[in-house]
C-alpha cells in the first residue's frame, strides 16, 4: 500500500467587518490581487460582532487559522466596535495560546476599505505562516472528524 | 542622515530622553534664553540639528557649555521637547569622549572666586569635567 | 424547512472564466433545503432577475442564494427582486464568488471548489434566516436647537423656513453668542452686528421659531424622531411678557459695580441688565448674585421705576417639557483663560489682553466706545504686540493640542484695523505659521503686511515683563536668527478656543460621543460631517471643531438640511438587522448597556409567570429605532440572551460549520 503524501492545504476562516475589511477584500478582488483560495471570508457587521465562540467553533471543526479583520482604530463605523474586538481577542488569543493553539494561528488585522493590497498581503502572509505551522490538531473535535 | 549621524542621534535621544521630532519650530525656547548672546548655536538650533542628526557640529562648538540649565525653555516649550535636556545630552556625549574635558582640574583653582559657594564648585566639576 | 433556490451568476466571463458555474450549480443542488439550482449569464440583468422571480413562484421558494458579485454591489438589487416576487427581502443571501473568488484565483478547480464552499455557507445561513421587518416609528415634526449663536440661529432659520417648528434654547439672556461680541469680520470687514442682528430679529419674529433665552436643557429622553426634552427656564425676575426693554431699570439700579460679562469684565454694569442694545429678546434680567433686593430684601428700585410692572422678585425656575423629532447641538466655544501661561503676564498687567477683549476694545459699543485705549491708564497705545498660538498647538496640560483655526485670520484683522485707524501705531505679529486657507484669506493676510505695514515676525514670544507703564516683550526672530526685545504698550494674546463647558454634560444627556478635547464627534469625518453618530442628533458650528463664521454658517445650513430631511418623513424605517434580547435568558447584568455606543439598550422591571408564580425581573430591551446593529452587545452578554437579527449567533456558527467541513 502506498500512502500518497498530499500537499497541506490549510483551512482558514476570515471574519471581516462589513464596512472596512470586507470592502478591502472586495477591492483586492477588483484589483486582481491574488491570495490563497484557502481563505474563506465570513461577513459580519462589525468586528465586535465576532463572538469568541465562533473562533473556538472554527478550531473545533478543524480550521487551521482564524483571522479577524476590522476597521482601523478610530475608524469604526460604529465608533468603538473595533476596540471591543481588540480587547476580547487579546484575552481569547492568550487563552488559546495557553491551550496550545499557537499564537500565530490567530490574528487581528486592521484593513480599511481602501487597503486592497494590504488585505491581499496580510492573507498571503497569514496563510504562509499557517502552512509553516502545519495542521491544527489541538482543538479539533474528533467527533466532528468522524462525520466527514 | 548617514549611518554614523543616525547612531549619534539615537544615542542623543537615549541620553536626553526627549524626542526632537516633536518640535514645531516656534522658537519660543530661544526667545527668552538668558545665555542667548553667548551661544553660537541657540536652543532651537540644538533641537533642529539634533533632529537632522548634525550633532557633531554641535559638539564642536562650545555653545552647550554656555547653557545655564535654567530650564526656562523646558518650562515654556509648547510641545514638551525639553531643549535643555538635548543640550545637556550633547555635553555628555562630548565629555564621554576620552580627553575631551572642557576644563582640567588643575585649571580650576585659578578660576575660583572666593565668594563662590562650595556647592557651585562641586557642580561645576561635574558639569565641566569627566 | 426552507425551500431554497440557488442562482449562480456567470458575470459574463468574470466568474465563468475561473469558476465552473455549472459544476457549482450542480454541487449546490444537493445541499439541505435546496430545491432549485441554476446558473445564468447575468443574474442582475432584467432577464436574470426574471429567472429568480419565476423560480420563486414555480418552486414556492422561501429563501434565495445568489452566487455572484459582492453583496456591497448587488445585495440591494436581489433583495428588491425577492420582494417583487413576494419574498421577504431579508431571505436573500449573497455568496461572493467574484471579488473574493474568481477574480483572485487563477486555477479553475481551485476556484470552483472555493465557490462551492462559499455557496454552501450562504445556503447554511439562509436555512436559518427569518423574515425581518424594519421597525417603524413616528416623527415629531419639531426641532430643538441648543445654543443661540450664529450657528444655532442659522440652523433654526433654515429649518423654520422649510415650515417646521423650531425651538432655540440659549443659556444667556440673549441670543447672538460670540459673534455679537465681535467688531468686524474677516475677510470683508463688515461689522459683525450689522450682519448678525438682522438674523437675530428674523429668528425672534419668525412664526415657527420659539426662543427660550436664559434657559438650559435639563434632561433628554427618547430617540430619533421622538425626543422628550425638559428645558429649565432660569428665573430672570422679570416677566418677559410685560417687559418692554425700555432699559430704565438698568439705568436706575443702584448696584453699579457688577463686572460686565459682555465686555469681558472690562467695565461695569448694573445688577439688572440687558446685555447689549440689540439683545434678542430685549428683556431685562436681574443678576441674582449682585441684586441687593434678592440678597437682603432691601432696595426694589427697579420695581419702582418699571412702568410696565414687569419686575417679579418671587419668580422661580420654570420647567418646560417638549417633544422633538431632531436635536441640533450648537453650543459653540469660549476662548481659554491665559492665566496659566505665566510667561505672558496676563494676570500681572491689564495691558495684556486676549483677542476677544481686544475685539471689545475696538468695538464702538465696547467699554471704550470704539477708541483704542489701554485698559490700565486709558492712554493710546503706540506699540502693540500680537502673540499667536497662545495655548493652541500646545501639548502641555494648560494648552490645547489642536490648531484653533481662526486666530491667524482675526489677528491679521486686528493688526490691519489697528494700522488703519491709528497709523502711528507700530504693530508686531509673532507667528509660528500663518495658516490662511480660505477664500480671500491669504490675500487678506498679505494685505495686512504689504498695504498696512504690519510687522510679521516668525518666532514666538518667550516672555512678557511689565516694566513701568510698558511691557518688555522678549521674542525670537527665527528668520534673522536673533533674540529681540520690544517695548510694547499692549500685548494681545490670540488664545486657543475650547468647546463650551456645557457641552460635556449635554453630550452625556444625548449619548452623543465626544473626542478628548470635548468637541462632538461626527458620524463620519468626511462623509457625514454634520451628524452625530447618535441618530437624530446633529452638529452645527464650533461644538464639532474650530471653525470661522462662513464655515459655521455653511455647517448650520447643512445640519438644517439634514434635520429637514428627517422631519419631512412621517415615519422612520429602521434597519431591521438590530439586536434583540431574549427576556427569558436575560439576567439583568447591564453588560450590554455599557458597550452600546448608541444608548439603545434600556433596562426595566418586568413581570414574568414562571412555574405558576409571578416574578419581577430586571431585563434588557433594545430600542430598534436607535440600534444600528453593530453587535457589540451580543458578545458582551454573558447569558447569551442578546442576539443580532440577520447575523444571529446560529447563522454565523452555521457559516463557520459550512466552511470548515
Amino acid at each position: 500500500m502506498q500512502i500518497e503524501k498530499k500537499e497541506f492545504k490549510p483551512l482558514i476562516v476570515a471574519f471581516c467587518c462589513n464596512w472596512c475589511s470586507y470592502a478591502g477584500a472586495d477591492l483586492a478582488g477588483s484589483g486582481r490581487m491574488s491570495y490563497p483560495a484557502e481563505v474563506k471570508i465570513i461577513r459580519v457587521p462589525c468586528s465586535c460582532r465576532v463572538n469568541p465562540a465562533f473562533i473556538l467553533r472554527a478550531f473545533q471543526r478543524g480550521a487551521d487559522g482564524v483571522i479577524l479583520c476590522g476597521c482601523h482604530p478610530g475608524d469604526c463605523h460604529y465608533s468603538t466596535g473595533n476596540y471591543y474586538a481588540r480587547r476580547r481577542m487579546t484575552l481569547l488569543f492568550g487563552m488559546l495560546d495557553y491551550l496550545g493553539i499557537e499564537k500565530e494561528r490567530t490574528r487581528v488585522e486592521w484593513v480599511s476599505a481602501a487597503e486592497g493590497a494590504k488585505f491581499a498581503s496580510v492573507m498571503n502572509d497569514f496563510v504562509s505562516k499557517i502552512v509553516s505551522l502545519g495542521e491544527n490538531k489541538r482543538l479539533e473535535d474528533l467527533r466532528c472528524k468522524e462525520q466527514k | 542622515m548617514n549611518e554614523k549621524n543616525q547612531e549619534i542621534a539615537q544615542e542623543l535621544e537615549r541620553i536626553s530622553g526627549t524626542d526632537a521630532k516633536k518640535c514645531m519650530r516656534c522658537g519660543k525656547c530661544s526667545a527668552t534664553c538668558p545665555a542667548y548672546g553667548e551661544m553660537d548655536y541657540m536652543p532651537h538650533e540644538f533641537v533642529y540639528m539634533a533632529e537632522k542628526g548634525q550633532i557633531e557640529k554641535l559638539m564642536e562648538s562650545d555653545a552647550f557649555y554656555r547653557c545655564m540649565s535654567c530650564f526656562a525653555c523646558v518650562e515654556r516649550c509648547p510641545r514638551q521637547v525639553e531643549p535643555t535636556n538635548i543640550i545637556e545630552a550633547v555635553r555628555l556625549l562630548k565629555i564621554r569622549q576620552q580627553g575631551q574635558n572642557h576644563l582640567k582640574p588643575e585649571q580650576i583653582p585659578a578660576l575660583l572666586d572666593e565668594d563662590l559657594p562650595q556647592q557651585a564648585i562641586v557642580s561645576a566639576f561635574r558639569k565641566y569635567s569627566k | 424547512m426552507q425551500r431554497i433556490g440557488v442562482f449562480v451568476c456567470w458575470c459574463g466571463s468574470n466568474i465563468a472564466g475561473t469558476v465552473d458555474v455549472h459544476a457549482v450549480a450542480e454541487a449546490l443542488k444537493n445541499e439541505p433545503g435546496v430545491v432549485f439550482s441554476t446558473d445564468y449569464q447575468y443574474m442582475c440583468s432584467e432577464a436574470g432577475q426574471k429567472i429568480i422571480k419565476d423560480a420563486v413562484a414555480e418552486h414556492r421558494l422561501t429563501g434565495v442564494v445568489v452566487c455572484s458579485c459582492s453583496p456591497r454591489m448587488h445585495e440591494a438589487t436581489f433583495r428588491k427582486t425577492a420582494q417583487a416576487a413576494g419574498l421577504n427581502p431579508y431571505m436573500v443571501e449573497i455568496a461572493n464568488i467574484r471579488e473574493q473568488c474568481s477574480w483572485i484565483h487563477k486555477d479553475m478547480p481551485e476556484g470552483t471548489e472555493k465557490a462551492i464552499i462559499l455557496g454552501k455557507a450562504a445556503i447554511a445561513k439562509v436555512n436559518l434566516n427569518v423574515p425581518l421587518q424594519a421597525g417603524e416609528s413616528p416623527v415629531t415634526k419639531r426641532a430643538l436647537v441648543i445654543g443661540g449663536g450664529i450657528a444655532g440661529i442659522q440652523t433654526a432659520l433654515d429649518i423654520a423656513d422649510a415650515g417646521f417648528e423650531v425651538d432655540i434654547v440659549e443659556k444667556e439672556p440673549t441670543i447672538g453668542g460670540k459673534m455679537a461680541q465681535l467688531d468686524k469680520t474677516f475677510p470683508t470687514l463688515d461689522c459683525a452686528a450689522c450682519i448678525l442682528t438682522p438674523k437675530m430679529v428674523d429668528a425672534a419674529q419668525h412664526e415657527k421659531i420659539t426662543i427660550y433665552s436664559y434657559s438650559e436643557v435639563e434632561e433628554v429622553k427618547g430617540f430619533v424622531g421622538n425626543f422628550d426634552v425638559k428645558i429649565k427656564k432660569k428665573a430672570r425676575y422679570v416677566k418677559p411678557e410685560l417687559c418692554t426693554g425700555c432699559g430704565l431699570c438698568t439705568e436706575k439700579c443702584p448696584q453699579k459695580k457688577v463686572p460686565n460679562q459682555f465686555n469681558l469684565g472690562m467695565d461695569n454694569r448694573r445688577a439688572i441688565y440687558i446685555p447689549f442694545a440689540q439683545a434678542v429678546p430685549k428683556i431685562a434680567t436681574i443678576d441674582a448674585d449682585y441684586c441687593t433686593m434678592l440678597k437682603t430684601g432691601k432696595c426694589g428700585v427697579c420695581s419702582k421705576v418699571c412702568t410696565a410692572k414687569a419686575i417679579d422678585y418671587t419668580q422661580k425656575d420654570e420647567y418646560v417639557q417638549e417633544k422633538y423629532g431632531a436635536i441640533v447641538v450648537a453650543t459653540g466655544f469660549n476662548p481659554i483663560k491665559p492665566d496659566k501661561f505665566g510667561e505672558y503676564s496676563y494676570n500681572k498687567s491689564k495691558d495684556v489682553v486676549t483677542s476677544l477683549e481686544y475685539e471689545r476694545l475696538m468695538n464702538a459699543a465696547g467699554p471704550t466706545a470704539g477708541t483704542l485705549l489701554r485698559p490700565s491708564d486709558g492712554k493710546h497705545p503706540h506699540t502693540i504686540v500680537f502673540v499667536q498660538c497662545v495655548g493652541s498647538r500646545d501639548t502641555r496640560s494648560c494648552g490645547k493640542e489642536y490648531c484653533s483655526k481662526i486666530c491667524c485670520m482675526y489677528t491679521a484683522k486686528h493688526a490691519m484695523l489697528t494700522r488703519e485707524k491709528y497709523p502711528d501705531t507700530e504693530v508686531y505679529v509673532f507667528y509660528i505659521d500663518v495658516r490662511t486657507p480660505g477664500k480671500g484669506f491669504d490675500e487678506f493676510y498679505r494685505r495686512a503686511v504689504e498695504k498696512y505695514g504690519v510687522h510679521y515676525i516668525k518666532g514666538m514670544v518667550g516672555k512678557v515683563t511689565p516694566q513701568g507703564d510698558q511691557l518688555l516683550v522678549q521674542a525670537s526672530d527665527l528668520i534673522a536668527g536673533e533674540q529681540m526685545t520690544i517695548n510694547a504698550d499692549m500685548v494681545v494674546l490670540a488664545t486657543a478656543i475650547e468647546p463650551d463647558k456645557s457641552a460635556r454634560p449635554l453630550a452625556t444627556m444625548l449619548t452623543a460621543s465626544m473626542d478628548t478635547n470635548d468637541f462632538f464627534t461626527e458620524a463620519h469625518p468626511k462623509l457625514r460631517p454634520v451628524e452625530s453618530p447618535t441618530a437624530g442628533v446633529f452638529l452645527s458650528g464650533v461644538c464639532q471643531g474650530p471653525k470661522d463664521i462662513p464655515e459655521t454658517v455653511a455647517q448650520a445650513g447643512a445640519a438644517a438640511g439634514k434635520v429637514i430631511g428627517l422631519l419631512c418623513k412621517d415615519k422612520l424605517l429602521g434597519n431591521p438587522c438590530v439586536a434583540s434580547s431574549d427576556e427569558m435568558l436575560c439576567n439583568g447584568c447591564s453588560s450590554c448597556e455599557k458597550v452600546c455606543p448608541y444608548g439603545a439598550i434600556t433596562y426595566s422591571d418586568k413581570e414574568f409567570r414562571i412555574a405558576g408564580k409571578t416574578v419581577v425581573r430586571r431585563v434588557a430591551s433594545v430600542n430598534p429605532a436607535v440600534c444600528q446593529g453593530c453587535g457589540a452587545c451580543t458578545v458582551a452578554c454573558p447569558s447569551g440572551a442578546m442576539d443580532l437579527k440577520g447575523f444571529s449567533n446560529r447563522q454565523i456558527m452555521s457559516e463557520v460549520d459550512a466552511i470548515c467541513k
